[in-house]
């Protein structure tokens, strides 16, 4: 199976064990910590952090009250991207979708590696 | 919440932003930026540009930099009320004072200059056509304290990293402007040399760079009067320089253009050019030279 799918699997396979691990287990932080684990929570951490994402200097993200005007907000993404490989591309090098775009080529310049976008794609399509 | 979000994001495509649908910049972009473009026809269409843009905005209004744009209003009533006791003034009596200070030969900063350094800022910088360079008023003044055995720090420093010195040399260049304020800039491109750097520093402003990849265009043309992360407004391109050497409200202190140049590839992630070197001399010479016909008023406070 492709990368991508292993990759949804077991990201859906660490959104199932978290709560069970988290009852299991007496000590209330480590599941938190499962919890915050999750690609969409990683993904949404690389996204906030100024040094890498930093995706709201440019993007309203709901729930977030500093950010940029610079491009359209981060909503209704599953509606604007049907097709996960095009939004990927935008992360990844967004001149490729639009030569004249501004967006910096998170994947093409390294400015994020390849599993960063992974788990920053995976939270922006809960968006 | 998601429905304001909604509206926002056809209010964004409606205004012709580059999106991920990749709609249209803003009409007349493609006219500014052309090959074969005389020096004047290039600024006559930068200037056309902003005008379209921002037709309440007059031509005089952009030597205040980002407070000429009407959505930066609250900036600027912030600005206003900090411009009764400016907070450069320190730094800039400072400048006054060595300004006037003697050399050890008896002599001043102005013996160097036209008319006592007075009313003559407007036309830096300039194409030098003996030394076949551009000539910022940075190197003038160093050059004057050399050739008068006035040995101040910044004379011989690395300027990019020894910041006291290059302070000094900023509030020194602020007085000397402060000496011109007023003045319509009054850029000279009629020597080839002149249009060489003009070209060059043009080809700077318009090209990508940096891992971010960003080219000057992008946030002082494009997306001017917009903000990045909140509270970093982005000032138009025309009118650039008019009130350099400034001090920025975070910096609190007076510095050179060529900081600001290095400071802002830097944020682009891009390996700044040297002070005073022929790259952000040429730069700055394009710059002054767009904004030619605007009022000096360095020093200023900026945000």
């Amino acid at each position: 199976m492709s990368r991508r799918t292993m990759l949804m699997l077991a990201a859906l396979g660490g959104l199932a064990l978290g709560p069970a691990l988290t009852a299991s287990a007496q000590d209330a932080s480590a599941g938190d910590k499962q919890q915050a684990q999750s690609p969409v929570e990683q993904g949404k951490a690389i996204a906030m952090d100024r040094r890498k994402g930093n995706c709201t200097a440019c993007h309203q993200v709901p729930g977030v009250e500093f950010h940029g005007d610079i491009a359209p907000p981060l909503v209704a993404m599953k509606e604007r991207f049907p097709d996960r490989d095009r939004l990927r591309t935008q992360i990844y090098d967004a001149t490729e979708l639009n030569p004249t775009s501004v967006m910096p080529p998170f994947g093409k310049h390294r400015i994020l590696s390849e599993d960063e976008i992974d788990k920053v794609l995976e939270w922006v399509m809960t968006l | 919440m998601k429905g304001l979000l909604l509206t926002a994001l056809a209010g964004t495509c409606a205004l012709g932003v580059a999106t991920s649908t990749g709609t249209a910049l803003p009409s007349g972009y493609d006219e500014i930026y052309k090959a074969d473009q005389t020096p004047e026809e290039h600024r006559d269409a930068f200037r056309a540009y902003f005008k379209d843009k921002f037709p309440e905005v007059t031509m005089e209004e952009y030597a205040n930099g980002l407070y000429a744009l009407p959505v930066f209003s609250s900036y600027r009533q912030e600005w206003e009320e900090s411009m009764d006791f400016p907070p450069y003034q320190d730094g800039l009596d400072r400048g006054q004072q060595l300004w006037e200070t003697e050399f050890p030969n008896g002599k001043t900063f102005a013996s160097c200059f036209d008319n006592e350094g007075k009313n003559i800022a407007q036309r830096y910088p300039y194409w030098d056509e003996e030394r076949q360079q551009v000539r910022t008023a940075e190197m003038d003044l160093i050059d004057c304290a050399k050739e008068n055995g006035a040995d101040y720090p910044f004379v011989s420093a690395d300027l990019g990293k020894d910041q006291k010195a290059r302070v000094q040399l900023a509030e020194l260049t602020a007085h000397f402007y402060d000496l011109s304020r007023g003045q319509p800039i009054d850029i000279d491109l009629s020597k080839e040399g002149a249009k060489k750097a003009f070209e060059k520093g043009r080809s700077i402003y318009w090209s990508r760079r940096g891992q971010l990849n960003f080219a000057c265009y992008h946030c002082h043309v494009d997306l001017s009067g917009n903000n990045f992360g909140g509270g970093q407004p982005l000032s138009a391109g025309l009118g650039h320089t008019t009130a350099w050497p400034a001090q920025r409200i975070d910096w609190a202190r007076i510095e050179t253009i060529h900081q600001r140049y290095a400071t802002c590839f830097s944020q682009v992630r891009a390996k700044p050019y040297k002070h005073m070197g022929e790259e952000y001399n040429a730069l700055e010479l394009y710059e002054k030279y767009m904004s030619g016909g605007l009022p000096l008023t360095a020093p200023s406070m900026r945000n």
